[in-house]
């Protein structure tokens, strides 16, 4: 099955910089990876480690994050905010079982739609090495802890209130 | 009532329809996604008729929600925004998926670029699901202009804003305006007198009704948003009152001690203790240094008090606050000039006749110490050999790595001012020599022409160590011509170092005072270093001159006008329309934990004492949602970037790997 394997990865990107990096690595035709399916926050500060839990349980087998480099945040210096709580998150994943090599945090400028493909590409293919995570099958065996993440509202048959 | 969205698939002609099946991702799209009501494929979806397709379903169908799968929202974001809007749907009732940038430009493999792009879709359709209408914000402008710096970027921009007939608050940190220009000899390339150019402007400026001028002062504390700041300034003491100072100097005459002027003769010149810091300083009040003033040190003097004809010297008076109320902030806080001591090897500090660009143009200047005359530190032997060292701290990863723009005009000018008046051999040593301005390159060739040496090398070290004969009594620059490719030593009497401009020492404080970004260098961060190079990240408050980057005189004049520009429009508006896209805490929810409080880098969130819960400003917030993620009660909501549209995106985007490993694992079951 692994050689077969196709991981599912969800990026999120700040608005300013790896949004529009993704961008630029589109004008320029640079073909990578499309393992990999962006969801564009305002900044990478936005980015709440729930949502990173949510995407491994629905599915995903990595997870991307990406913004500004450290010093040129739009938002003046919400990425090394990210950075910290990016810290943290590794040692939860860690403490789940979840290998570091599926979460990873990126700098990639707007101009850098180059590294940011690079990245993407060097990612699929370590987490393709790693196999499909099947965080959902694993908690199941390992019941009670998946209440947390399944919690979070479902959005299938919903309208807005 | 149930969501009807319309999704629309943009073929870009064959940019996107080349790799993907929009037909049918169009139909899938009708056929899988919840709510869909209809899904529309067009050729260009951007063109008026794609829009009036998108309007007219809005209108027939009654359309809730729109999804338009095209380009990068960058791009076509607003446009489809505006569609919605004539149509009568709330703007923020649509989502734009990019599959052109993000799907169909990047992969190869059709049926895998068809998998993505419809991942992306249902992202779309189940973020948009849970949109809700949001209201632009509207925030009056207060006319009034708080102008930061008082050199020939901030003059010109106050000028140009009191001329409308705004009121302008020019607040100095020295005594008197001008700032670095003030105290220029000639200018470059025209060899106009800088003073002559600049005086008449700080004349009109200092005695303009609309302009307030606040010198020997600075801004304490900002508070408020675009169209609303509170500003505290401090007017340091001069102890004397500028009700009764009539300007006319016998203080100054009469004051005993004489101090050398580090700031206005950049150490070439004295002042006094009392002291305007030169003849046309506007305004033209003295100031007392204290900390070299007699009677400040040792209780007696007085000088200045007796013979001050309208008895305006007031020892006891005290710094002043004031408060007052802007719409708009222009900085124009100028630059510093590099440390030249920090190049030990040049021997700038321990070696008497090597000295900065700074220092030059003060001994140039026929208002300086010197009276014009070029001279060696004894005053009075003219130098036979002048060298002149480019890049001094500039293009240097050691100290700082951007080109200052201006040293090579500088040097040129130097060149030919000391040519001119004292006839001696000059050499220009120079790593690269830069002119890209309007007639900088005539300028260039017309040195060339004077008989100005070049020597090409970055100069090794100036010493006054004797090796050859000739040598004895000079300076000595040791240099390799990497032209001709060999080692020189080239005795002069004088070296000018031509010293890099660099951001002002508290540059990232002011930055941090304002609620702008500055690089890490530090200088100060325009919105867009093309589209947008005089406005910040911050709403309101705008940037001009060289504490943007190095720039000469006649780009920090444009860069003033512009910044005023800018603020004029913002005044003629009256008001300003803010994107809803901000956070807002729940008071219902909020602990009161504060952790939210020292996230927010725009002073947004302030805590509330006797309700203790904390909440946002909207016009201030920027909307970059770091205290929404942070929020450990899930308080704060970021508007249009809620959990719950996040969330449900992410279930769409994974609509097709939600239950795969389960299916897998029942299908490996055996029966």
């Amino acid at each position: 099955m692994t050689d077969t394997f196709e991981p599912v990865i969800v990026g999120f990107t700040c608005n300013w910089c790896s949004y529009r990096a993704a961008d630029l690595a589109g004008m320029a035709r640079i073909k990578y990876a499309p393992n990999v399916r962006l969801i564009r926050l305002m900044c990478s500060g936005r980015l709440d480690p729930q949502f990173v839990f949510k995407a491994l349980a629905e599915g995903a087998d990595g997870v991307l994050i990406s913004g500004c480099h450290p010093g040129d945040c739009h938002y003046i210096e919400q990425n090394y905010k990210t950075m910290r709580r990016f810290a943290l998150l590794k040692r939860t994943l860690a403490a789940l079982g979840i290998e570091p090599t599926r979460v990873r945090l990126v700098w990639a400028s707007a101009a850098e739609g180059n590294i940011l493909a690079e990245e993407i590409d060097r990612m699929v293919a370590e987490i393709k090495a790693l196999g499909p995570l099947n965080w959902k099958q694993r908690m199941m065996k390992d019941k009670g802890h998946l209440s947390a993440v399944s919690s979070q509202p479902t959005a299938v048959t919903g309208g807005a209130q | 009532m149930a969501e009807k969205i319309g999704v629309y698939v943009c073929h870009c002609g064959s940019n996107i329809a080349g790799v993907i099946d929009v037909v049918n991702l169009a139909r899938w799209a009708e056929d899988t996604l919840p709510n869909v009501r209809v899904a529309r494929d067009y050729k260009f979806m951007c063109s008026s008729l794609g829009q009036e397709m998108i309007e007219k379903d809005i209108k027939d169908l009654g359309l809730t929600r729109v999804v338009v799968a095209a380009c990068s929202p960058h791009l076509h974001e607003t446009t489809f925004r505006n569609a919605c809007q004539r149509a009568g749907l709330n703007p923020f009732l649509f989502e734009m998926v990019s599959i052109r940038e993000q799907v169909s430009w990047v992969t190869q493999d059709k049926a895998v670029a068809m998998d993505k792009a419809r991942a992306l879709v249902s992202a779309g359709v189940h973020r948009v699901l849970y949109h809700q209408p949001l209201e632009p914000i509207f925030v009056d402008i207060n006319p009034n202009v708080l102008v930061v710096g008082g050199g020939i970027a901030g003059i010109q921009a106050a000028l140009e804003i009191a001329d409308q007939g705004s009121h302008v608050y020019l607040v100095e940190r020295e005594p008197s305006i001008g700032g670095h220009m003030a105290q220029f000899d000639k200018t470059f390339p025209t060899l106009d007198c800088a003073a002559c150019i600049l005086t008449p402007k700080m004349f009109t400026a200092g005695h303009h009704p609309n302009i307030t001028l606040l010198t020997w002062s600075e801004v304490e504390k900002v508070d408020g948003y675009v169209g609303n700041f509170t500003v505290q300034i401090r007017k340091k003491a001069r102890k004397v009152d500028t009700t009764k100072c009539t300007g006319c100097g016998v203080c100054e005459d009469k004051c005993p001690k004489k101090v050398v002027d580090m700031v206005f003769e950049a150490g070439m010149g004295t002042r006094k203790a009392i002291y305007t810091p030169f003849p046309q300083a506007v305004p033209n009040y003295p100031v007392i240094d204290v900390e070299n003033c007699i009677y400040f040190q040792r209780g007696t003097c007085k000088a200045c008090e007796k013979f001050c004809p309208t008895g305006a010297i007031d020892f006891n008076q005290q710094d002043e606050m004031l408060t007052i109320q802007v719409g708009n902030v222009i900085l124009a806080t100028g630059y510093e000039l590099f440390d030249a001591r920090r190049i030990p090897q040049y021997g700038y500090g321990r070696l008497a006749n090597v000295i900065t660009n700074l220092e030059f143009e003060r001994l140039s200047n026929t208002a300086g110490p010197t009276g014009g005359k070029i001279v060696l530190r004894d005053g009075v032997t003219t130098p036979q050999a002048v060298g002149i060292i480019h890049c001094v701290g500039s293009r240097d990863i050691k100290y700082n790595v951007d080109c200052s723009a201006i040293c090579c005009m500088q040097s040129l000018k130097f060149a030919h001012l000391v040519k001119e008046k004292t006839g001696a051999k000059v050499y220009n040593f120079y790593i690269d020599i830069r002119t890209p301005g309007k007639t900088y390159d005539e300028f260039y060739r017309r040195i060339l022409d004077e008989g100005i040496h070049f020597i090409r090398g970055k100069v090794a070290e100036v010493t006054d160590v004797p090796r050859f004969p000739g040598e004895e009594g000079k300076l000595i620059i040791q240099v390799e011509d990497t032209l001709a490719g060999r080692q020189l030593r080239v005795p002069v009497d004088m070296v000018i170092l031509s010293a890099a401009m660099q951001p002002r020492a508290d540059a990232k404080e002011v930055a941090k005072k304002f609620g702008i970004s500055c690089s890490a260098n530090g200088w100060f961060i325009e919105r867009h270093p093309k589209l947008d190079p005089v406005a910040t990240m911050t709403e309101g408050i705008f940037i001009a001159g060289v504490c943007q980057g190095p720039k000469d005189i006649p780009a920090s004049v444009a860069q003033g006008a512009a910044a005023a520009a800018r603020v004029l429009s913002l005044i003629g508006k009256k008001q300003v329309v803010l994107e809803p896209v901000r956070a807002s805490i729940n008071q219902e929810q909020c602990s009161g934990c504060r952790i939210c409080n020292n996230l927010c880098p725009f002073n947004a969130i302030t805590f509330i004492e006797d309700r203790a819960v904390s909440e946002i400003n909207p016009a201030l917030c920027q909307g970059c949602g770091t205290c929404v993620a942070a929020c450990p009660s899930g308080a704060i909501t970021g508007a249009h970037f809620t959990n719950q549209q996040i969330m449900a995106q992410i279930e769409g985007i994974l609509w097709d790997v939600s239950n795969r490993h389960l299916v897998h694992e029942a299908e490996a079951v055996p029966a």
